[in-house]
């Protein structure tokens, strides 16, 4: 079968606009099935109209970017919970 | 007295006209999905339209088949920019569709296997303005763009023309989908350049 999705590493640049911290390295739980796991692995769709990030597990949203003139929208309510590294 | 090019140079005029602002013209057929390609059989696929009284209209693939076609040429618009024009289609005029439905809702929201959803006051359905097509220039509606049927709303940009639909479900109050509820605007008028939320 045609690999359609994107590496899940493409949302680095998108999401670095919004967070402070390179949010793909984070551990993300999917609010539909459960699993846990780096956001850099998501099923990534798009990037137009928007970035969609698919659980690899179940493929439901686990998030949303979209980036127009001004403004980004991010929807993370398919995800329950992101761990962020941080040091101590 | 300044002279500025308006790019027109080498474009026929009804061309121009035909464009929206902020658009360019495609001659490919663009792909733009949000996730997994659905594989629906057509045995097990169904169109339906749910009332706000909880009624639901189904028709199966043959008794969607057996329904009235029509083949409209109409020009589409992608809110990442592009136009296509004269694109040609079959499919069943949603008027067909709705002729039995008793409903006063003012509202629809679109849904699609896989998940997708998008919304639309109910009047941008009727009246000869959408179909739920299954071919496309002659051929049958290939799943990458929306096959075995998608609905076609060609007056709003081409997010509301759902692939792979499944049903439309019919509201008293306005219920933004998948786009919608993520920035995008949400009724999406090209004409007036309706993208985002707040244009």
């Amino acid at each position: 079968m045609t690999q359609e999705h994107l590496d899940g590493n493409t949302l680095a640049g998108p999401l670095s606009e919004i967070f402070a911290v390179d949010v793909t390295t984070a551990t993300g739980r999917c609010a539909s099935c459960g699993m846990s796991g780096p956001i850099g692995a998501l099923h990534v769709y798009g990037p137009d109209p928007g970035l969609v990030g698919r659980c690899p597990g179940c493929e439901e949203v686990v998030l949303r970017l979209v980036r127009g003139p001004g403004s980004a929208w991010l929807d993370l309510r398919g995800t329950i919970s992101l761990k962020v590294h941080l040091p101590d | 007295m300044n002279v500025i090019s308006r790019g027109f140079h080498g474009r026929r005029r009804d061309e121009g006209d035909r464009l929206p602002p902020g658009q360019y013209l495609v001659e490919d057929f663009p792909v733009l999905s949000a996730g997994p390609t659905p594989r629906v059989p057509l045995d097990r696929w169904e169109f339906a339209i749910d009332t706000e009284a909880g009624v639901t209209h189904r028709w199966s693939w043959p008794e969607f088949q057996a329904l009235p076609q029509e083949t409209p040429t109409v020009d589409i618009h992608c809110v990442t920019e592009w136009s296509k024009l004269d694109t040609s289609w079959e499919g069943v005029s949603l008027d067909v569709l709705f002729e039995d439905v008793d409903t006063d809702a003012s509202y629809a929201l679109v849904y699609s296997y896989g998940g997708y959803t998008t919304n639309l006051p109910l009047e941008d359905l009727l009246d000869g303005k959408a179909w739920i097509a299954h071919r496309f220039d002659g051929e049958e509606l290939e799943p990458r763009h929306g096959g075995p049927a998608r609905l076609i709303v060609p007056h709003l940009y081409f997010w509301k023309s759902a692939k792979w639909v499944r049903g439309i479900r019919l509201l008293d109050d306005d219920h933004p989908g998948f786009w919608e509820t993520a920035g995008y605007h949400n009724y999406g008028d090209p004409w007036r350049e309706q993208r985002y939320e707040g244009d």
